[in-house]
């Protein structure tokens, strides 16, 4: 199994609570942000969560990287947490 | 010189005290004189003059001759006295005398802004100053206008709003985490495609799955009906506990000591509450359920003509019917299908005959006839069913007021009829009046095309299903209507004819006169044969009595007559014999079907002589009919 075939097919994400619209929204938001930022994690987070803020109001938080933990309180129905590209991982909620 | 002076004082102040002191002047001693640099030099003996000096309270600096100009004599004059006061030092103060204006109006000023407590003094000077300080108005042309604009009442509001809610989620994000998850979707993929395959078979599972839940619903309804049919029966069994042991095991003791009598022991009592204003117009007993028998209700009376009602009982459950068909019209025949117990043809008083399937839910029938497929324009008496026809169809054979025997064949949705003969009354003079009323036949038991007609005019014509047209035979049986004709179970040439004018009589087919004659004193409503034994029979009056018969015992008078219903006005109408149990059932005008037990007398079978072997019993039954016929018929041989 390619890896590319796994990176083009799909972005699976891995635990969402957005409704439908938000929720691609958000994806391809992630998606496009990834590819154009691919070397440097904190401006395509800083991308996503200005963009976020300005479509879905304020006090949204981002984190991108490869390998991390977390625990964080959101705002229901305000969680994205997906994959992207085979080794990386997006976290996007919001918590004002 | 002012300046020499003071300096020169303060030296000769030091000279002096020098001398009186002898540590300052050592003190002094050290320091040699500094001459400042613009000191005059002078000789010591200028140093030694003396001045004097006068100190007066002149200003030296006042002038000591001011004039003034006089206007008055036009002169200056010179001023007497000068001023000499020399101001050394001026400094403004700001003190004020407390009475001056100044100073209260100053006090007015602190006065406004102080508030309250002060010394009496106070206050009243600051209301004095108030006062005072009022704007001052011009007194000749000045108005005072004011107004006050409504103030909207100020309201407090508040308000919480709830804030979103929140959850928290935690997760880790590792590399070998993300590459799971790429794999799992994968396969997911992989089988989402499978799946899409087999997508048309998704639909027939979820016809099936409906199909199943319908029937899981009728299932639940049938178990209860079930185990309440089986608890009902059991109700039934103890309630009538000992008409079924009766049933099963009473054997009257007593006939061991009447020679020939028997009695007829009474056992259940079949009623339905609906049919009690109906009477009992037919009766059988079905072939393969030995319990089960059909009733069919309806009304000889040609002015009471109203509905009718097929009803089936179990000897299991006396109190209710099995199986209950209401009837647009009165029931007047019916008979069950040797082989297919669920199938039963129905004759009705309006012509129409129809056909019941009992497995079937509704309670309509299956097939009927209607008037363009051949009903029958009168009454139908009897229906017989026949075997299967060559192409494997059904069929029955009825008979009607209207003359006609018809033959109907269940042809897969239809009802075909085909007539088989009509029933033509002879005159003499070969005139032929059609359409004589048959009112009941039987088909012989071995030979098939054969079959008995009983007429409203007391004749019964033998018939063959072959020719239509022609009877093989005719018997002057009876003076009124012949109300049943029956061929014996085993023997094949005897047949019984009943008739309302009081009479039964037996027959050899080949003979023109009856065998035996019996008069029953009253209207005979039908007769039928024991299905054990070729001379017992039974036959039914009107007066409410069976008459119960064994020819091998005595040929001339019933071994049994015994009156079955409560009240005498009701009339007999119907009687069978159970094919295996040794019971009758007995149909009155009134629906009741009372069900009796043969005592052992009227049951009686040939003795076996000892070390014989035992004969079969139809060949034992022809036998002993045989022998019965033929003690009459050579009488009748030699008296003809």
């Amino acid at each position: 199994v390619c890896e590319r075939e796994i990176m083009t097919c799909c972005f699976p994400p891995q635990h969402t609570d957005m409704p439908e619209e938000m929720r691609v929204e958000t994806m391809e938001l992630c998606v496009t942000a990834c590819e154009k930022f691919a070397t440097n994690n904190e401006v395509a987070a800083k991308m996503i969560k200005e963009s976020m803020d300005k479509k879905f109001g304020s006090s949204w938080h981002v984190v991108i990287g490869e390998g991390f933990g977390f625990e964080v309180t959101h705002e229901v129905k305000n969680l994205l947490y997906m994959f992207f590209g085979g080794s990386l991982a997006v976290c996007v909620w919001k918590c004002s | 010189m002012l300046l020499m002076s003071v300096w020169s004082c303060f030296f000769g102040q030091d000279e002096e005290d020098g001398t009186e002191t002898g540590e300052g002047d050592e003190w002094m001693q050290g320091k040699t004189l500094i001459k400042p640099l613009d000191q005059l030099d002078l000789t010591e003996a200028e140093l030694k003059e003396e001045f004097t000096r006068i100190l007066t309270a002149n200003n030296p600096h006042a002038p000591q001759n001011i004039v003034r100009y006089s206007f008055k004599e036009r002169s200056y004059k010179p001023i007497s006295s000068v001023d000499q006061l020399a101001v050394h030092f001026v400094l403004e103060g700001n003190l004020l005398h407390q009475d001056s204006d100044e100073a209260r109006r100053q006090r007015a000023k602190q006065g406004d802004v102080e508030e309250g407590g002060g010394e009496e003094r106070a206050d009243s000077v600051e209301s004095k100053a108030g006062k005072k300080e009022q704007k001052i108005t011009n007194q000749f042309n000045f108005s005072e206008r004011a107004s006050q604009t409504l103030n909207n009442p100020l309201r407090e509001r508040g308000c919480q709003t709830e804030p979103p809610p929140r959850a928290n989620f935690s997760a880790t994000a590792n590399q070998w985490e993300i590459y799971d998850v790429y794999l799992e979707v994968l396969q997911k993929q992989e089988k989402n495609k499978e799946k899409a395959k087999a997508v048309p078979k998704k639909d027939d599972d979820k016809g099936k799955k409906k199909m199943m839940l319908v029937e899981t619903q009728s299932d639940d309804i049938t178990k209860v009906a079930k185990v309440a049919k089986i608890i009902e029966r059991m109700v039934n069994q103890n309630t009538f506990d000992d008409i079924a042991q009766d049933f099963k095991y009473f054997e009257d003791a007593s006939d061991e000591y009447r020679e020939q009598e028997g009695t007829l022991l009474p056992l259940w009592k079949f009623q339905y509450d609906k049919a009690k204003r109906l009477s009992v117009t037919a009766l059988c007993w079905n072939e393969s359920y030995k319990d089960l028998f059909a009733v069919g209700l309806g009304s000889y009376d040609f002015t009471k003509q109203g509905r009718g009602m097929l009803v089936f009982y179990s000897l299991k459950n006396s109190t209710f019917p099995e199986y209950i068909y209401p009837t647009t019209s009165g029931i007047l025949c019916l008979d069950i299908h040797k082989h297919l117990p669920y199938l039963v043809a129905v004759g009705f008083y309006d012509g129409c005959v129809a056909v019941y399937n009992l497995k079937e839910e509704t309670l309509q029938p299956i097939y009927k006839s209607t008037a363009k497929s051949g009903k029958h324009t009168d009454p139908v008496w009897q229906v017989k069913w026949q075997k299967d026809d060559m192409d494997n169809n059904h069929n029955f054979f009825s008979v009607s007021s209207d003359g006609r025997v018809v033959s109907w064949t269940l042809v897969k949705n239809e009802l075909v009829f085909t007539d088989i003969i009509k029933l033509i009354i002879e005159i003499f003079d070969n005139v032929c009046r059609p359409a004589a009323c048959g009112t009941s036949f039987d088909f012989h038991k071995q030979i098939d095309y054969l079959f008995l007609v009983g007429t409203e005019e007391g004749k019964i014509h033998k018939c063959s299903k072959a020719y239509s047209s022609q009877f093989l035979e005719t018997y002057n049986a009876h003076n009124m209507a012949v109300d049943a004709v029956k061929w014996n179970h085993f023997h094949t040439k005897v047949f019984i004819s009943c008739s309302s004018d009081w009479t039964v009589k037996i027959w050899d087919h080949t003979i023109k006169t009856p065998m035996f004659t019996f008069d029953l004193n009253a209207s005979v409503g039908d007769v039928a044969w024991s299905p054990y034994s070729s001379t017992v029979f039974a036959a039914v009056t009107t007066d409410g009595k069976v008459h119960t018969f064994d020819l091998s015992i005595n040929k001339y008078e019933a071994i049994c007559q015994q009156p079955v219903v409560a009240k005498k006005k009701t009339k007999l109408t119907h009687i069978e014999f159970n094919p295996v149990y040794p019971i009758i059932i007995v149909g009155d005008d009134r629906g009741y079907v009372t069900s009796l037990k043969l005592s052992p007398n009227l049951r009686k079978k040939p003795k076996e002589k000892k070390g014989q072997e035992l004969p079969k019993g139809p060949e034992v039954e022809i036998a002993k009919m045989e022998k019965l016929l033929s003690l009459l018929r050579e009488p009748e041989n030699s008296n003809a």
